[in-house]
C-alpha cells in the first residue's frame, strides 16, 4: 500500500505521499461530481428531461426570478431562526454539561448522542405523532384545561422550526460544551474576585472566551439547515425551501440543469459563510 | 496590639470523603506578611480560597475587618487574589486586565487611566499597557497579575504560589520585589508557598500546614530555631532528631540520654523535667563533629563521608544505632576527622531545640 510506503519515508515528502489515497477519494467522490453539477448547470434542458450539451446561462438568469429569490429568503430566514434557537438552547446546555460533575456530564453527553443512533426520519415521525391533533401534547394540554380544541401544530412554521432545531442542536451543543470546558475557569474566578457579579463575569469573561465555540456552532447549524429540506416536508409545512426546490427540479420537473444551477448557488452561499467564518478567525471545523 | 484584619475561626472543609481542613484558626494583623507553608495537598490553597470566598467552609467563620464575611460571595469582599496561573484575561490587553476591577466598580475613565498607569509603574511595567497577555513572559504576567489585584486597593492580598512558575533566578528577584512592595504599600499579604526558603525570607509570620491543620505558627526565626513538632523540624531546613530521656535538669542545663549516648540542651529552649521523654532537634549547620570528645556529650560514631558544602566541610557520622548524622567538621577543612575514624558529635546547648511529639501550636 502506498500509505505504508509513505510512512517509512522521512519528513514532508512522506507525509505528502500519505495524502495521495485520500486526495484520490476526494477527487473521485467530491470534486468530479461537483464539477459535473457545475457543467450541467450551464447546459440546456432537452425534450423528455434529457440534458443537451448546449451552453447557456439561462438557468442562472432564471434564478433572478423573485419567486426563487423568495425561496432563498425563506431558507435563509428559517436557517437563521434555527441557528438562533439552537444557540439559545444549546449554549446553556453545553455550559451546564461542561460545569457539571463527571457523572452528570456523562449522562448529558449520552442524551445528546443517543438520538444519532436512530434515523432522523424515524425521529421526526415521532415528533409528528407527538404534535398531531390527537397526539399526546394536545391531550395533555386539553386535560389541563389550557385549550378547548386541539392545536393544529403539525404543518405550522413553528413545528418545522422545532424539528429543525431538534435535528441540528447537537452541532451547537458540542462545540459550545467544548469551548466552556477548555476555558480556564480561574479567569471567571479572577473576575469574581475583582468584584464582578456572576452575570457581569459571564458577559465580560466567559462569553468572549467561548465565542470561538459559539461561532463554530452557529456555522455548523446554519449551513446544514439551509439544505435540510425533508424536515419541512415531513412536518407538513407547505414551506418552499431551497432544498425542496432543488429536489423538485431534479426529481419532479426533471429539469436537471436548473436544479444544478440552484445547487451551485446554494454551495456558493455555503462557501461564502465558511469563508467569512475562517476569515474572522474561526477554527477548522474538522474537529469540535 | 495591632489591629487584627482577618480572623479564621474554626474553619473546616471537606471534599467528598477526606477532610481537607480541620479546625483552622488564624489571626492576621494589619500590614502583616503571613505565609501558609506546606507541601501540596496540605490544604493551604483551600484555606486561601475560603478567605477569597471562592469556597464555602463546612464550619467556622471568616471575619474580615470585624465583619463576618463567611457567607459573602467573592465580589463582595475587599480581598483580591493573585492566582497561581495568574488567570489574566487572555482576550484583554494589559491595561484592560489591570482596569477590570475599576471597570466593575464604574470608576470614571480618567481616574481609571491614572490608576492603571500608577499600578503599571509600581510593578515596573510601564509601556506594556497595550500588550496582550500572550505577548508577555512569565515574569511579566506575574507583575500584571499583581498590578490587577492591587488596583482596587484591597484590604488583603492573597497570593497563591505566585512565583511557582518562574525560574530560580527570577523567583529570587521577585521575592525581594514582592517583599519591598508589601512594605511600601502596607497591604496585608497572605502568601502561599511550598518553598520553605521563600517563606523564611519573606514572611513576618509563617503558618506551617500539614493535613489540613496548622503545625506551628510563628516568626521565621521561631519556626527555624524552635520547631514545635517533628514535622516542622523536618520540613524546614535539614536537621537531626534524637529521641532521648531527660536525666537531669539543673542550672539551666538539661542532660539527656539516648541509646547512642549523652547530650545537653539549654533549658531556655524548652521546659524539661527529669525522667521525661523528649525529642532533641539540631540543625545540620549547628551540629559539630570533632575528633576528640567534648564535655557533656558522648555521642560517638564512625565517619562515613566527608563532603564540601558551601564554605564548610560536612562530615557524615554513623551512630551505633545506625542513624546517619550530618555535621560540620569542628576542626575546619584541614583537621576534619578522616573517613573511617571515630568522631564525637556535639553542639552549643543553646542552639538545640526540643520538639513535642504531638502537634502543638504556638501563635
Amino acid at each position: 500500500m502506498s500509505g505504508g510506503k509513505g510512512a517509512k519515508m522521512a519528513g514532508g515528502r512522506g507525509t505528502r505521499l500519505f495524502i495521495v489515497p485520500m486526495a484520490m477519494v476526494a477527487v473521485l467522490f467530491v470534486a468530479i461530481p461537483l464539477c459535473y453539477v457545475l457543467v450541467i448547470s450551464f447546459m440546456t434542458r432537452g425534450d423528455n428531461s434529457t440534458i443537451q450539451a448546449i451552453f447557456t446561462a439561462e438557468n442562472y438568469r432564471r434564478l433572478l426570478d423573485p419567486n426563487y429569490a423568495r425561496v432563498f429568503l425563506n431558507s435563509m430566514l428559517l436557517a437563521l431562526w434555527t441557528t438562533l434557537l439552537a444557540l439559545l438552547l444549546g449554549y446553556p446546555f453545553g455550559y451546564c454539561m461542561a460545569r457539571a460533575n463527571r457523572r452528570w456530564r456523562a449522562l448529558l453527553m449520552l442524551l445528546v448522542i443517543v438520538p444519532f443512533w436512530t434515523n432522523a426520519l424515524v425521529r421526526l415521525y415521532g415528533w409528528k405523532i407527538l404534535l398531531q391533533a390527537n397526539g399526546p401534547v394536545n391531550a395533555v394540554l386539553q386535560a389541563l384545561g389550557l385549550i378547548d380544541q386541539p392545536l393544529r401544530m403539525v404543518g405550522s412554521y413553528g413545528s418545522v422550526l422545532l424539528a429543525m432545531v431538534y435535528c441540528l442542536i447537537p452541532f451547537m451543543i458540542l462545540p459550545c460544551h467544548s469551548a466552556v470546558d477548555k476555558m480556564d475557569w480561574s479567569c471567571v474566578e479572577a473576575a469574581r474576585d475583582l468584584g464582578a457579579k456572576p452575570w457581569y463575569a459571564f458577559l465580560t469573561v466567559t462569553l468572549p472566551l467561548t465565542l470561538p465555540g459559539i461561532s463554530a456552532g452557529c456555522v455548523l447549524v446554519f449551513v446544514p439547515s439551509l439544505g435540510l429540506f425533508f424536515v419541512s416536508d415531513l412536518m407538513g409545512g407547505s414551506l418552499m425551501l431551497v432544498g425542496n426546490l432543488i429536489r423538485d427540479q431534479l426529481l419532479k420537473s426533471r429539469d436537471w440543469p436548473f436544479g444544478a444551477a440552484l445547487s451551485v448557488l446554494l454551495m456558493a452561499v455555503t462557501v461564502l459563510i465558511f469563508g467569512l467564518y475562517r476569515r474572522s478567525g474561526g477554527k477548522d471545523l474538522g474537529v469540535f | 496590639m495591632e489591629e487584627v484584619i482577618l480572623s479564621l475561626k474554626g474553619i473546616e472543609k471537606s471534599f467528598g470523603e477526606g477532610d481537607v481542613l480541620a479546625c483552622i484558626d488564624l489571626d492576621v494583623r494589619k500590614g502583616e506578611f503571613v505565609t501558609l507553608l506546606g507541601s501540596s495537598g496540605c490544604g493551604k490553597t483551600t484555606t486561601l480560597r475560603i478567605i477569597a470566598g471562592l469556597e464555602t467552609p463546612d464550619a467556622g467563620r471568616v471575619v474580615l475587618n470585624g465583619q463576618d464575611v463567611t457567607d459573602l460571595s467573592p465580589e463582595r469582599r475587599n480581598v483580591n487574589t493573585v492566582f497561581q496561573n495568574y488567570a489574566l484575561f487572555p482576550h484583554m490587553n494589559v491595561e484592560k486586565n489591570v482596569a477590570y476591577g475599576l471597570r466593575v466598580r464604574g470608576v470614571s475613565k480618567e481616574e481609571t487611566r491614572e490608576r492603571v498607569a500608577q499600578m503599571l509603574r509600581l510593578v515596573q511595567m510601564e509601556g506594556f499597557a497595550k500588550r496582550m497577555p500572550s505577548q508577555l513572559s512569565g515574569g511579566q504576567r506575574q507583575r500584571i497579575a499583581i498590578a490587577r489585584a492591587l488596583c482596587c486597593n484591597p484590604a488583603l492580598l492573597l497570593l497563591d504560589e505566585p512565583l511557582g512558575a518562574l525560574d530560580l533566578q527570577l523567583r529570587r528577584q521577585m521575592q525581594v520585589e514582592l517583599k519591598r512592595l508589601q512594605e511600601k504599600l502596607g497591604i496585608t499579604f497572605i502568601y502561599i508557598t511550598h518553598d520553605q526558603e521563600e517563606a523564611l525570607g519573606m514572611s513576618d509570620r509563617i503558618a506551617v500546614m500539614r493535613n489540613g491543620r496548622f503545625e506551628q505558627i510563628g516568626t521565621p526565626q521561631d519556626i527555624f530555631e524552635r520547631p514545635a513538632t517533628r514535622y516542622v523540624a523536618q520540613f524546614i531546613g535539614q536537621s537531626t532528631l534524637l529521641d532521648a530521656q531527660v536525666e537531669s535538669a539543673v542550672d539551666g542545663m538539661a542532660t539527656l540520654v539516648c541509646p547512642d549516648g549523652q547530650m545537653r540542651v539549654s533549658l531556655a529552649r524548652g521546659e524539661l523535667r527529669p525522667g521525661e521523654e523528649a525529642t532533641v532537634c539540631v540543625r545540620n549547620e549547628r551540629m559539630r563533629a570533632s575528633a576528640s570528645p567534648v564535655e557533656g556529650f558522648t555521642l560517638a560514631g564512625t565517619v562515613n563521608l566527608n563532603r564540601y558544602a558551601a564554605g564548610a566541610l560536612m562530615t557524615h557520622v554513623t551512630l551505633p544505632s545506625g542513624l546517619d548524622v550530618a555535621a560540620v567538621a569542628a576542626g575546619g577543612l584541614e583537621d576534619a576527622p578522616a573517613v573511617g575514624s571515630r568522631a564525637y558529635l556535639y553542639w552549643d546547648p543553646a542552639q538545640a531545640s526540643v520538639v513535642g511529639g504531638a502537634s502543638h501550636v504556638r501563635g
